[in-house]
C-alpha cells in the first residue's frame, strides 16, 4: 500500500512548500503594522567580529557533515547513504526554507505578545550586509547566515531516532514542517525577543522575573530535538528486529571522526554565539573546551567500572554530551563550572542510554534523545546553578545564580519540552495519514540505501 | 587431485603460508569468512547495550594440490594454525575433497599438470 504513495510524495513535498510560501506572504500582508521594538544603540560593524563570525558560521555548518559521519558510522552497512542523507540533505532543505521565511519567524520583530517574528525580513527583506545586525557589531546578513548553520543542524540531530526506517519523502516534509513551526518560534522566543527571552517585557521576565539564559541553543536546539526525537521514536515504531537482533554500526571509524569534527565545529557553535570577536568569545571558547573534555572521560570512567572496559564509542558520545551541556552555559560559567558540568552529565547519560533505555524498550536508535534532550536539559537546568555574575555581565545580561535563575530555566525548559512533543505528535500524525511515513518491510530489510535513493555505500 | 579447504583463525594465516611455502605449496586461494562452529561466539558492547555476536570472522583457504603434496600440505596447514602444542576450540578445520580435473585458461593444459 505505502508503496504506491511513492509516487506521490515530491508533490506533496512542493505542495507543502508552496503552501508554507503562500501561507507566509498572506501572513505578511495580514499582520498589524509593528510595533516600533525598544531603540537599540547604533554599532557600527568591526571588522575583527565580522571575520570571526564568518569563520564560525563556516564552522557551524561543518559540524552537520560531522554529524552526518557521527550518526552513518553507528548504522548498518545497508543504511550508511540513507543516514548520510538525513543530515546533508537538511543542508539544502533548510537552507531554502530559512532564507524565504525561517529567518524572519525566528528573528522578525515580536508579534502576537512575543510568539512570533513578524514577517518583517521575508525573503530576506530588510536583511542588510552592510548595517549592523541591532545591538551587535556584526553585519545583519551575516547574522541571518550564523543562525541558519543552527536551524540546519537542529532537525539533522532528530535523524538519530528515526534512522533505518523512515520513508526519505516523509524525512523531507517532516522537517521543513518541523523547522518552520518548532525550530523558528523556539528561536525567536529565547533569542528573538520572544516569550522566554532575556528582552524587556518577555513572558518569562514579567512572570519569573528574570528571563532564560540559553547562550548557544540548549533548549531551541537540543531540547528541543532531542524531546521531539523521543516522541518520534516511540510513535515510529522500533526497528525490525530490535532489540532481538544484533544491529552492529557498519563503521565507528566514521562516528569517531564524525565526533572530531562536531567538537571542532562547537567552537563557532559556542564560541560564536557572543556575535563579537571579544572576551566573552573566548569564555564560551573555553568553557566549551574543557566541558567536552571532561564529558568523555567522565564516560569512559562509567563505562569502565560499568562494563569493565572502557569503549571509543563511549569517549566520543560523552564529549557529544559535553558539548551539549555546555551549549545554553557556555557564554555564562567560569572555567571551573564548566568541568564540573562536563563531568556530570556523562553519568547520567550513560544511565539513560544503557539502561532506562532497555528498561523501557523504546528503539531511540542513535540516541538523539539520550544525548541532546537528557545533556540540554540537564545543561539548561545547570546553567541557573553556575551562571556567573561577572561572565553573565560581558553578555549584557544582570542576572546571577540563584533559586530565581533556576527557576526561569526550569521553565524554558518544561515549554520547550511540551510545546516540541505536542507539535511533533501532530506533525507525525500528519505526515503519516498523508503520505505513510514508514517503510514497508521489503524496503526496511533492503535499507534505505537500495529502496530510497537507489545505490549503495559499500562495493567490493 | 585432491582439493583441500580449510578454515582458519584469521590471525594464523601469515603462519599457515608461511609453512605451506616450506613444502612449496605457492598456490591458493583466501577469502574472508563467517561462520558458526564450536566457538560460540562473543559479546560486544555497543553504548552499555550487550550484543552477542555468534558469526565469527575466520579465513577460509583453498589449494589444489596432487597426490604427492596431500600430506605436507594437511601438516604444514596443522602447524601454522594450531594455537600452541595444545590448540585451542576455534582453531578450525580442513576438508578434502576428490577434484575431477583442473584447466589452466590461458594454455588449455588440463589435470596435474595445470595445478
Amino acid at each position: 500500500m505505502r508503496q504506491s504513495k511513492i509516487f506521490r510524495s515530491p508533490l506533496l513535498i512542493g505542495a507543502t512548500f508552496g503552501g508554507l510560501l503562500l501561507a507566509g506572504s498572506v501572513w505578511a500582508q495580514a499582520l498589524p503594522p509593528v510595533a516600533p521594538s525598544a531603540p537599540v544603540p547604533e554599532i557600527k560593524i568591526d571588522s575583527g567580529a565580522t571575520a570571526w563570525i564568518l569563520a564560525s558560521s563556516a564552522l557551524v555548518l561543518f559540524m552537520t557533515p560531522g554529524l552526518a559521519l557521527f550518526y552513518a558510522g553507528m548504522v548498518r552497512t545497508k543504511n550508511v547513504l540513507g543516514t548520510l542523507m538525513h543530515s546533508m540533505f537538511c543542508m539544502a532543505i533548510i537552507t531554502v526554507q530559512w532564507v524565504i521565511i525561517g529567518y524572519s519567524i525566528s528573528f522578525g520583530d515580536p508579534t502576537f505578545g512575543g510568539l512570533l517574528g513578524s514577517m518583517k525580513y521575508l525573503f530576506l527583506n530588510n536583511v542588510a550586509c552592510d548595517r549592523a545586525f541591532p545591538g551587535y557589531p556584526i553585519p545583519h546578513l551575516l547574522h541571518m547566515a550564523y543562525q541558519m548553520m543552527f536551524a540546519i543542524i537542529t532537525p539533522a540531530l532528530i535523524s538519530g531516532a528515526f534512522a533505518e526506517r523512515i520513508r526519505f519523502g516523509a524525512f523531507v516534509v517532516f522537517t521543513l514542517l518541523w523547522s518552520t513551526l518548532v525550530y523558528d518560534p523556539l528561536a525567536h522566543w529565547v533569542w528573538g525577543g520572544g516569550l522566554l527571552s532575556m528582552a524587556e517585557g518577555s513572558w518569562l521576565r514579567r512572570t519569573v522575573g528574570v528571563g532564560a539564559l540559553d547562550f548557544a541553543g540548549g533548549t531551541v536546539v537540543h531540547i528541543s530535538s532531542g524531546v521531539s526525537a523521543l516522541v518520534f521514536c516511540l510513535m515510529i515504531g522500533k526497528r525490525r528486529g530490535y532489540p532481538k537482533e544484533a544491529m552492529l554500526p557498519n563503521s565507528l571509524a566514521m562516528t569517531v571522526v564524525g565526533a572530531g569534527i562536531l567538537w571542532f565545529g562547537w567552537f563557532g557553535f559556542n564560541g560564536g554565539s557572543s556575535l563579537n570577536s571579544d572576551p566573552l568569545a573566548v569564555s564560551a571558547f573555553v568553557a566549551t573546551h574543557i566541558a567536552a573534555a571532561a564529558a568523555a572521560f567522565s564516560w569512559a570512567l562509567v563505562e569502565w567500572f560499568h562494563r569493565g572496559k572502557a569503549s571509543i564509542l563511549g569517549v566520543v558520545t560523552g564529549l557529544v554530551a559535553g558539548l551539549v551541556c555546555i551549549t545554553p552555559a557556555a557564554g555564562f560559567v567560569k572555567p571551573m563550572p564548566a568541568l564540573v558540568m562536563g563531568l556530570a552529565v556523562s553519568p547520567v547519560c550513560y544511565f539513560m542510554v544503557a539502561v532506562i533505555k532497555t528498561k523501557l524498550g523504546y528503539d531511540d536508535s542513535l540516541d538523539a534523545f539520550g544525548v541532546h534532550g537528557v545533556g540540554g536539559t540537564l545543561g539548561a537546568l545547570m546553567t541557573g546553578i553556575f551562571c556567573s555574575e561577572e561572565i553573565c555581565k560581558l553578555s549584557g545580561f544582570a542576572t546571577s545564580a540563584g533559586l530565581k535563575q533556576l527557576q526561569a530555566q526550569a521553565v524554558a525548559v518544561a515549554v520547550t519540552i511540551v510545546y516540541s512533543a505536542i507539535v511533533t505528535v501532530i506533525l507525525v500524525i500528519l505526515v503519516d495519514k498523508t503520505i505513510g511515513i514508514r517503510l514497508c518491510a521489503d524496503d526496511e530489510l533492503s535499507g534505505l540505501d537500495l529502496s530510497q535513493h537507489g545505490e549503495t555505500g559499500y562495493n567490493p | 587431485m585432491k582439493y583441500i579447504i580449510a578454515i582458519v583463525q584469521p590471525s594464523r594465516l601469515e603462519a599457515v603460508k608461511e609453512a605451506l611455502s616450506k613444502v612449496e605449496v605457492f598456490r591458493l586461494t583466501v577469502g574472508d569468512v563467517q561462520g558458526l562452529g564450536r566457538q560460540k561466539g562473543h559479546t560486544e558492547i555497543y553504548r552499555g547495550h550487550e550484543y552477542q555476536v555468534n558469526l565469527v570472522r575466520k579465513v577460509k583457504l583453498e589449494i589444489a594440490v596432487n597426490d604427492d603434496f596431500v600430506d605436507p600440505t594437511i601438516e604444514a596447514i596443522i602447524r601454522g594454525a594450531r594455537s600452541g602444542p595444545e590448540g585451542k576450540i576455534g582453531d578450525g578445520k580442513i576438508f578434502i575433497l576428490p577434484l575431477e580435473d583442473v584447466i589452466r585458461i590461458r594454455t588449455g593444459e588440463r589435470g596435474g599438470e595445470a595445478i
